[in-house]
């Protein structure tokens, strides 16, 4: 069985992002960029498949700028076969990523697809459970544990109220969620390998892809700051201020 | 045109974060019908029936609905969607998993955990963990929606009069199965509603140490969060996470203790209306949000409040 995974390029998670000025978007120049946290759980998830005997081949996408080709040479570093950059120098939105990763299935047939659960940077949690619904297969999101079987694979889910079992017939989307692995550090000679693993790069148009944006962005702005706060001394004037002053307790 | 909200439950009641869903409906500024997908469930469309606001209850009843499954209930929206010009669900896991589904099936955007609504066609939502603000326009037929629950008030859960509409179920896609789930069992008020919230962190160092925060939220009648590396390293289950990626909550009262305050964390809680953070380390990120602030260790002061508390 071959593996897809999906990988973003996304804002650093140590980076606080701020609006640009004009609010026409989001300050991203000269800010640290790197995969998506996700998204690195997901390649570790493959590898650890792969290194059971349960998957032949694995293959990281990423759907961005010329600069995912790093993206992608991460992922191989860290054990991905091969790379597919869709290249693009216009945002897509989940739905387009969806759209171009079910192109890719079409031609790849992999028997399972891994996604992160969430970008960090859009916050939208949907590309996998649209992914899903396009290809028409189970979805096991926000999976904190995939066990692969012969044409089914149980997937634990990170739910509101604890954790959902469920069993997924093959092929299937799994989001990755943060309790699934810790990802491998990635080893400097490895770094080198990956540099002459295969990356192949192709374009929205030569998939066949309208990826056209569906949601218009109007603006961005800063949300309200709160007003900065007080220290208390000890316990007894916090529990004064909690009653008498805000009242909320 | 009419909103639709899918109705959240467990089967036997109707879980009130459906509540703030068709508050947010309500600001559209046209009637509402709320979907009830469930196996033996017609409690929860009579319950459904009482919210005010609401227009029309749908009732589908058959086991392949029983927990939810996207695989199932997806497709049982997109066939009612030709009537609606909006399908929104609260932001919990389920909504999150469900609604990107209906939406990739009508060929439409989908808009993740809305704070305000703007007109029908305009939304704010929160990115880059809070820290940005993105007003989007939408010009799909369909506008699929997840509702960031605290930012609307919930509508009264009684006081309406709906009618009950029963609904043929669709087939089982026979993709997934459900079996089984382990639930965090708790008498505390649910994290997500809560009126107070007494969070710990890697602080707390153990879960056996986590005794001290769950005996203040008992004082408090407070309901227990943590931030990821509390749920990282075992001290407390995965549905106590606070954050970006786990739970948003907005209570009167936030307690961070042993919380350093990284951005993902505060995604998740800043919006609280009062903040107490209690931390040794007077320069932890936490104290920049937190209206009060108590320097020091945790095993000395919380204690300590337990007992001023009382007094
Ligand atoms: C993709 C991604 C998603 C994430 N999502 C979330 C999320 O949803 N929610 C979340 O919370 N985090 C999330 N994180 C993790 C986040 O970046 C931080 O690592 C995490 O919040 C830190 O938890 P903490 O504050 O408990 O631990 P630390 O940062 O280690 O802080 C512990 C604090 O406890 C204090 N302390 C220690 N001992 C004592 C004592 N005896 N008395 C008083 N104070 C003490 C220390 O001074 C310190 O400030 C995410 C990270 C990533 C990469
Ligand atoms: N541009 C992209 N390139 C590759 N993968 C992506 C891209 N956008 C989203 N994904 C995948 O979809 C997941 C969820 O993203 P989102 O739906 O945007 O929150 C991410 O964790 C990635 O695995």
């Amino acid at each position: 069985m071959k593996i897809l995974v999906a990988v973003k390029r996304a804002i650093d998670y140590n980076v606080k992002a701020r609006p640009k000025s004009d609010g026409t978007g989001v300050e991203l120049a000269n800010v640290k960029m790197s995969m998506n946290p996700f998204d690195e759980i997901a390649v570790e998830e493959a590898i650890r498949l792969q290194e059971a005997g349960k998957v032949e081949e694995i293959i990281a996408v990423s759907v961005g700028p010329a600069q995912c080709q790093e993206t992608l040479r991460t992922a191989m570093a860290m054990g991905a076969d091969r790379g597919i950059l869709v290249q693009t120098e216009t945002e897509i939105q989940p739905l387009g990523v969806a759209k171009l990763l079910k192109a890719l299935v079409d031609k790849e047939q992999p028997g399972l697809v891994i996604l992160g659960k969430q970008a960090i940077d859009d916050d939208s949690n949907q590309t996998g459970q649209m992914l899903a619904g396009l290809l028409g297969w189970a979805q096991g999101t926000f999976a904190a544990k995939v066990e692969v079987g012969v044409d089914t694979v149980d997937v634990k889910r990170e739910v509101d109220g604890g954790l959902q079992a469920l069993t997924l017939k093959l092929p299937a989307v799994i989001t990755a969620d943060l309790r699934l692995n810790e990802p491998r550090y990635v080893k400097l000679p490895n770094i080198m390998k990956a540099k002459k693993k295969p990356l192949d790069i192709v374009t929205p148009a030569d998939l066949g892809v309208d990826v056209a944006p569906r949601l218009k962005l109007v603006k961005v702005s800063e949300p309200a700051a709160r007003a900065g706060g007080v220290k208390v001394a000890d316990v007894n004037e916090l529990v004064a201020k909690l009653r008498n002053e805000a009242k909320v307790i | 045109m009419t909103a639709l909200v899918i109705a959240e439950h467990n089967n036997a009641a109707l879980n009130i974060a459906t509540l703030n869903a068709v508050a947010a409906a309500a600001k559209l500024g046209r009637p509402c019908d709320i979907l009830v997908a469930g196996h033996q469930c017609r409690a929860v469309a009579a319950a459904a029936a009482q919210v005010v606001g609401v227009a029309k209850v749908l009732h589908c009843d058959a086991p392949h609905y029983a927990h939810g499954l996207a695989e199932n209930l997806a497709p049982l929206v997109v066939r009612l969607a030709a009537n609606y010009s909006h399908v929104l669900a609260a932001a919990t896991t389920n909504g999150k998993n469900v609604v990107p589904r209906i939406a990739a099936l009508l060929d439409v955007a989908q808009l993740s955990d809305i704070i305000e609504v703007i007109d029908p066609e305009t939304f704010v939502r929160p990115i880059y963990a809070g820290n940005v603000l993105a007003t989007v326009q939408s010009s799909d037929r369909v506008k699929t929606i997840t509702v960031r629950t605290t930012a609307f008030d919930a509508v009264a859960a009684q006081g309406g009069n709906a009618t009950i509409e029963a609904l043929a179920p669709g087939p089982d896609a026979g993709l997934s199965t459900f079996k089984g789930e382990e639930l965090t069992k708790s008498t505390r008020p649910e994290l997500a509603a809560a009126d107070i919230v007494v969070s710990g962190g890697r602080g707390v160092g153990s879960a056996e140490n986590f005794a001290i925060i769950e005996k203040l939220a008992d004082k408090l009648g407070a309901a227990v969060g943590a931030s990821r590396a509390a749920v990282d390293a075992g001290y407390v289950p995965n549905d106590y996470q606070v954050g970006q990626t786990g739970k948003v909550v907005a209570p009167t009262l936030y307690v961070a203790v042993g919380i350093s305050g990284a951005i993902q964390h505060l995604a998740g809680m800043k919006d609280s209306k009062v903040i107490v953070a209690i931390n040794k380390d007077e320069e932890a990120p936490i104290f920049q949000v937190a209206d009060y602030g108590l320097v020091g260790d945790l095993f000395k002061e919380v204690p300590a409040l337990i007992e001023a508390l009382d007094k």
